[in-house]
């Protein structure tokens, strides 16, 4: 299937908040997607992951807004099997998933620790795109069914530190991204 | 046959566990269960060994590390440690603004509950405080009272709780 997203508002780079922030651990309450605000809130979801390096999926309560809404892209990974390009729903929830495996993950809001985290590597996931409201399935694996599931879970008000595996599944980070080449510069 | 534990700690630079084991395998000891990490730069080393080297011998072999910086111990254990079977069997997850006492009190619901606590972590990142403790819980532990009360004496912190099944893959 394809995924097709009607035009955006032009986004706004918004600060990424960190944990313990509390909005991260509250659940976000479900959003019209044709309220113009909301439209807003997607598209700064989406300007604000393009410009933070390696990031691949962002949620609201990542930039303070609890609602359920996010964004994911996971497009150039290397570890992507199917890719929908760019994703944005809101009231999006997992409404199938099979096929669990470990894997390690990091967050903007937790930027100095890894985990790993056992997810399915098979998922449908149901929501609604923002503008139109239309019902949308995306029916994916590998790399991509873990980006969004980060951000469903995100949305639910849980982080991926709610589901490391064991006592010794949490890393201190050691590779981090430069940010991309400013094509201004 | 003698069981003796081993504690090395300082701060840490390379070879401290090449020297700690060469040593330990120039007295005969066999080591057995260890856990070996860096706690904010400081390494720490808990090793249990077994062979027939008495505790001044091992000592002794240990010596050079301990006369540079490094705190050495070595104690005599029992071989086999007369303690139940504890398997974990969940996952307890908390993390929150770092204070003082939330190890304290949320590993005291965990043995207020019968549990046993048989590995915990913690890290402090910044402002963030994460404590992950595997725990076994009994059969006769309600696993739900246990979680509404980690989940309350959480809220009372201020910081966040889950209480969750470990999974183990039988292959």
């Amino acid at each position: 299937m394809s995924f097709e997203l009607s035009t955006l508002p032009t986004g706004r780079v918004r600060e990424v908040v960190r944990a313990p922030a509390h909005v991260l651990a509250t659940p976000g309450p479900d959003v019209d997607p044709t309220d113009p605000e909301v439209l807003q809130l997607c598209a700064d979801l989406v300007a604000t992951m393009r410009v933070s390096p390696g990031c691949v999926g962002l949620a609201a309560p990542q930039v303070g807004v609890s609602a359920q809404a996010f964004c994911v892209d996971v497009t150039d990974h290397p570890k992507t099997r199917t890719a929908h390009g760019l994703v944005v729903l809101v009231n999006a929830r997992v409404v199938e998933s099979s096929r669990n495996e470990r894997a390690r993950e990091g967050c903007m809001s937790v930027p100095d620790l890894t985990g790993d985290v056992k997810r399915a590597s098979r998922v449908t996931v149901r929501g609604l795109l923002p503008g139109s409201g239309a019902e949308t399935e995306v029916v994916t694996d590998a790399f991509e069914a873990r980006a969004l599931q980060h951000e469903i879970d995100h949305c639910a008000g849980l982080l991926f530190l709610d589901r490391v595996a064991g006592a010794h599944a949490l890393h201190a980070r050691q590779v981090y991204l430069d940010a991309p080449a400013d094509p201004s510069a | 046959m003698s069981s003796l534990a081993v504690t090395v700690v300082g701060h840490d630079r390379p070879g401290i566990i090449a020297a700690a084991a060469d040593a330990l395998a120039g007295c005969g000891m066999n080591l057995e269960d260890s856990s070996m990490t860096l706690l904010r730069g400081h390494f720490a080393m808990t090793l249990v060994c077994a062979g027939d080297a008495t505790v001044d011998e091992v000592r002794a072999a240990l010596a050079p590390l301990a006369s540079s910086g490094l705190d050495v111990a070595v104690r005599a254990v029992a071989p086999d440690p007369d303690v139940p079977s504890t398997t974990a069997n969940h996952l307890v997850t908390v993390y929150g603004a770092d204070r003082l006492g939330i190890v304290a009190r949320l590993v005291g619901v965990v043995a207020e509950a019968g549990a046993n606590v048989t590995d915990l972590t913690t890290r402090l990142s910044g402002d963030l405080y994460v404590l992950l403790a595997e725990v076994a819980l009994p059969d006769e532990t309600d696993a739900d009272a246990l979680r509404d009360r980690l989940a309350a004496v959480g809220n009372d912190l201020g910081v966040e709780v889950t209480l969750r099944p470990l999974e183990n893959d039988e292959l």
